[in-house]
Parts: structure tokens; sequence; C-alpha cells
């Protein structure tokens, strides 16, 4: 998930009883299903939840371009390096939308990435590990762009409608960027070297459990998730989420030919489920609270960005200013 | 000299020069100063690859010697890419890399242009395509030529920093070898001079509306891209381009 743990501020979500009479009508026409839109009433913790995380998720489409940066440049044939500047370029087109679904809510975007850049606001925690090999440009396609696209097929029933329209438009290029992804592993695997194949597997232990943290924390330690449920931002749990993509991903990974890093992976008949074994929470945590192996780059290369392109903004709000006198005149 | 002879140059000179370019814009990858910088200037990356893969896919053609697109875009060493000059040269800052897309682009659709009208049908295919969104291209970059000529005093001064850095390199643009003139005369190219002559035109055009100075012409200097004589840039460039397929040669990947 490209939000993964995003803060209600509500400690206890409240019965129909305890609302006033403007949220029980939005909590009702939450329960029916009916979409909220931006000038509809909404309660603030509502309005506040949904900016920090459609926020999230477009700080995350936009840190999401690094990992790929780092290897465009060094993709092995032509039409790799244009799958993956094209795939770039869907990012960037996905991190506009979400920052105009935001601004719906009177959000501005400036001060949403200011915070981003000040340790403030949130990305993904995937984007903090670094990119080693090819391989990993077709793990991170395959893996984590499918763990985004479970997560992201279900907020296309998001309350909110902007944010569940943004979602509806993004599945449907991240789709292709996931099968992009296993087809780059796929070609590794079936026609590559011993070289190639090791790129591969390698790639699948390093991204395995960074993309299973994406879904957030365990149900049971996700405080935010019930006020998020009840509001229906979220409409299925992190852990739910997190085991549809398991038992999606591991017959793609048994076709590859490549193993699981998890030694307690195993399918259970009764439950119809995959097991697996424990996620690494103390890493989750460090890589969250900004001690992940790229977290100080990844911003730094950020905040670089927009510094060195200050003068250039100036520039061009100057000669829209002149433009328009011109006109006047 | 036979057609063939003189079209193989030609057509990497225009595939490395699209590649070098494109390669170019992928640097910017995460860095540009807004948003929608990087996705146009990865856009504009992404045709001018497609376009390199389409003109190096018929180059390899008529080599006929094996080797495909891949072989000639990541296995030929600097002395063997036909890439201008100009767009070997690093971004720079956002002037530096706006300039020289510009410079590139105003010759690059008149080419096109004509090339949309070559006697070869694959070629005028190719082109015709391509022209397209070189014009695409060139309205974007010739925007912000404008807005950075005319904004602030700082980009003004930016980019009058960027024009001699980038100004000698375009001799290249007007200066045709033989192989082009008897490319013109079997009517599979366009008039290089008459190209020459539009992108002067588009130059002045859109220097003056950003209030910026118009050079003398660039005068020969011992550089050369069609003899492979490129600046220090395009070896560094290419080694980092060229190192996974360099590393596994016999890889598919």
């Amino acid at each position: 998930m490209y939000a993964q743990l995003v803060e209600t501020g509500v400690k206890h979500v409240k019965s129909l009883e305890q609302m006033s009479e403007q949220e029980r009508a939005f909590q009702e026409k939450i329960d029916r299903e009916i979409k909220i839109e931006a000038k509809n009433w909404m309660p603030e913790a509502y309005r506040q939840t949904l900016i920090r995380q459609i926020s999230q998720h477009a700080h995350s489409e936009i840190v999401g371009m690094l990992p790929e940066g780092n290897w465009v440049t060094r993709a092995p044939t032509l039409k790799r390096k244009l799958q993956l500047m094209a795939k770039i370029q869907d990012e960037a087109g996905h991190g506009l939308y979400l920052y105009s679904a935001m601004e719906t809510l009177g959000a501005d975007r400036d001060e949403e990435v200011a915070k981003l850049h000040s340790g403030q606001a949130k990305y993904s925690s995937i984007f903090n590990y670094p990119t080693l090999n090819w391989a990993d440009m077709g793990a991170v396609g395959w893996l984590v762009d499918g763990a985004a696209i479970v997560n992201q097929v279900v907020l296309q029933r998001t309350s909110y409608g902007p944010y569940s329209r943004a979602m509806v438009r993004i599945c449907k290029e991240e789709s292709f960027h996931q099968r992009q992804g296993y087809e780059i592993l796929l070609t590794m695997m079936r026609e590559g070297n011993q070289a190639q194949k090791d790129m591969v597997q390698d790639a699948i232990n390093r991204f395995w459990w960074p993309a299973l943290m994406m879904f957030g924390p365990s149900d049971e330690h996700s405080p935010n998730s019930a006020q998020s449920m009840a509001w229906k931002i979220k409409r299925q749990s992190n852990d739910e989420l997190r085991q549809r993509f398991i038992d999606q991903t591991i017959p793609q990974l048994e076709l590859l030919g490549c193993t699981c890093p998890d030694p307690d992976l195993a399918w259970n008949a009764e439950r119809g489920h995959y097991d697996f074994g424990e996620i690494r929470w103390e890493e989750f945590y460090e890589v969250l609270k900004g001690n992940g192996p790229c977290n100080q780059e990844r911003l730094a290369t950020r905040r670089q960005a927009i510094e060195d392109g200050a003068w250039v903004r100036a520039a061009a709000v100057a000669h829209a200013r002149k433009k328009t006198n011109k006109n006047a005149a | 000299m036979t057609v063939q002879s003189d079209l193989i140059p030609y057509l990497l000179r225009l595939g490395d020069s699209a590649l070098i370019q494109g390669q170019r814009l992928c640097q910017w990858c995460g860095r540009a100063p807004a948003l929608e910088e990087e996705l146009a200037l990865m856009n504009v990356g992404l045709d001018l690859v497609g376009q390199a893969r389409n003109w190096l896919d018929y180059a390899a053609e008529l080599l006929d010697d094996g080797r495909d697109a891949d072989r000639l875009a990541f296995h030929r060493d600097e002395r063997a890419y036909r890439n201008l000059l100009l767009v070997e040269q690093p971004n720079g800052d956002f002037a530096v890399t706006m300039l020289k897309q510009f410079l590139y682009d105003a010759w690059h659709l008149q080419v096109l242009k004509g090339l949309g009208q070559s006697r070869d049908e694959r070629i005028a295919g190719i082109a015709a395509k391509a022209v397209k969104e070189a014009t695409y291209h060139l309205r974007r970059s010739a925007e912000w030529v404008e807005r950075l000529g005319d904004g602030t005093e700082e980009s003004h001064q930016r980019m009058l920093d960027a024009i001699p850095l980038l100004w000698r390199f375009t001799v290249e643009l007007s200066s045709p070898d033989d192989g082009e003139n008897r490319l013109h005369q079997a009517r599979l190219i366009p008039d290089p001079a008459a190209v020459a002559a539009a992108w002067q035109a588009q130059v002045a055009e859109t220097f003056a509306n950003a209030t910026l100075p118009v050079p003398a012409a660039a005068s020969y200097f011992y550089l050369d891209a069609r003899r492979g004589l490129h600046s220090e840039h395009l070896g560094i460039l290419l080694a980092h381009m060229q190192s996974l397929p360099r590393a596994y040669p016999d890889a598919t990947w």
C-alpha cells in the first residue's frame, strides 16, 4: 500500500448515538455507500485523515520514481528502457492526479510537499530500499506494484469520490506495469544465464519482506484502522490485504521457478490460505521513522530538486506575469 | 560510393542523436524543478528513444552484419557513435538542458519534415510519426527558452551563460558533408542548406522573444562527430548506459 500508516487522530469510533446530527447524516451516507464529494460536509478528522492518506500516496508516487531512475539510464535494451521511461512517466502522472484529488479537500500541494521534505509527512516505506541490480526493476514492478494494486483495487470503492476515481484511473496503468515487471523476471529466468537467474532470486530475496510491509502494521497494532474502516476510507484490513497478496503471488513465484525467502511459508489447506512467517516489525518501524537504507538519500534528492528548481519556477511566474501585462496593455 | 554507404551513417546520426538526447533526459528523473516537468522530460525522452530504435533498426537492416538496434546502441564505442556533439553535452542546470533541447528540436523538426518527403518509404514512414512528436518537443522547449530568457534577472543570466556552452556545437547543424549532399541529390533526405536556414530562422525568432542575443554563426573546430571525434562527455555516458549489456554480452533481457 502506498499509504501504510495514516493517523486518524481518533481514539474511539463514535456510535451513531454519540454523533451530532450532522455527523450522523454523514455516517448514514457512508453506510449507504453514497460517495462523499468535495463540497459535502464532512467531519474535520475525516478531511484531515484523507489529506494525510492521499498526500502520502502522492508522495510515494514521486519518491518512487527515484529507485527506478537509478536504472533507467542503465536499462539493458532499448525496449526495456522505453518501458521503464513510460512507467516513470505514469508515476509522475499518478502523483499529479493524487495531488489534485488531495487539493479538493482544501489542502495545498506545495505545503504538503514541504511537509514531506521536512520529514513530517510520510511516503511508502518500500522506496527506502535500494535498487541494486537490473532484476530489481522487475521485482519492483511485480511485487511492489502488485502490492499497490491489491490495495488500490479496494480503494476504488473508498468513500471519498475524488480519491476513488483517481484509483480507477491509476489501477489500469499499475496493472500494466505489474505485468511488465513480471515479464522482465520471466525473461531472465527462462532465457537468461545463471548470473541473470541469480539476480532475479536476489531481487526477490531483498524485496519480498519490504513488499509485505507495504500493507502496514498487523491489525492488532493498527489503532487507526477502526475509524478508517468506519468511514470506509479503508475497505479491508491490513492483514486481509496482505494475505490476499501472498495467496495470489506465490503461484506466480512458483511459475518463475524462484523461492520465497520465508522458511515458514506453507499452504494451509484448512484455512485455504498460505501461512507465512513473522514480519520484522522492528525494521518496518525503523524505516518509517526515517532509519531505513535510503531514507536520507531519497529525501535529500527530492529536497535538492525543489531547491535547485526554485529559480525556474520563479522565472515561469515572472514570465507569465509579463505576458498578462502585455495582453492587458 | 553507393547510396547505402551514405545512408547508414546518416541513419546512425539520426538514431544516435535521439538516443543520447533521450539518455540525457533520463538523468533528470526525480530531479526536475516541478512535477509537471518530470512528466514532460520523461515524455520527450521516451519519444526520442522510440525514434532512435526505429532509425537503428533500419540502419541494422542495411548493415546486415548480424547486429540489431540493441547491438548498435549498446556495443559501439564512442569512436563509432555518430550523434550530434550538441546532445552529448552535460545537462547542467535547467537553462542548459532546455536550451540544448531547443537547439536540437529546432533542427530535428526541420529534418523530420524533410524526411517525411523522402523517396525511401521506410524513412518517410518513420519521419511522419516522429514529426508529430518533434512538433510538440519544439513547442515546449521554445516556450521554456522564452520563459527563462524573459523571466527573472537570474533566469535571463543563466540563459546567457548557457549560450556559449552550447553554441559552438551548432556548427554541426549547418555543415553537411559530401554524403549528405549526395543523399539529398538522391532525394532521400532534405536539402541540408534549407534545413540550416529554417533552423536559423527559428532560433532568431525564439531568441528575440526570449530577449536573448543570437551569436554569430559557429565555426568549424577540431571535433567532428561524423568522424567519431566526440567531446569527452560521450565516453562516460556510454560507459554508464552500456554497462549491463557489456558485462553480459550474450544475455537476453
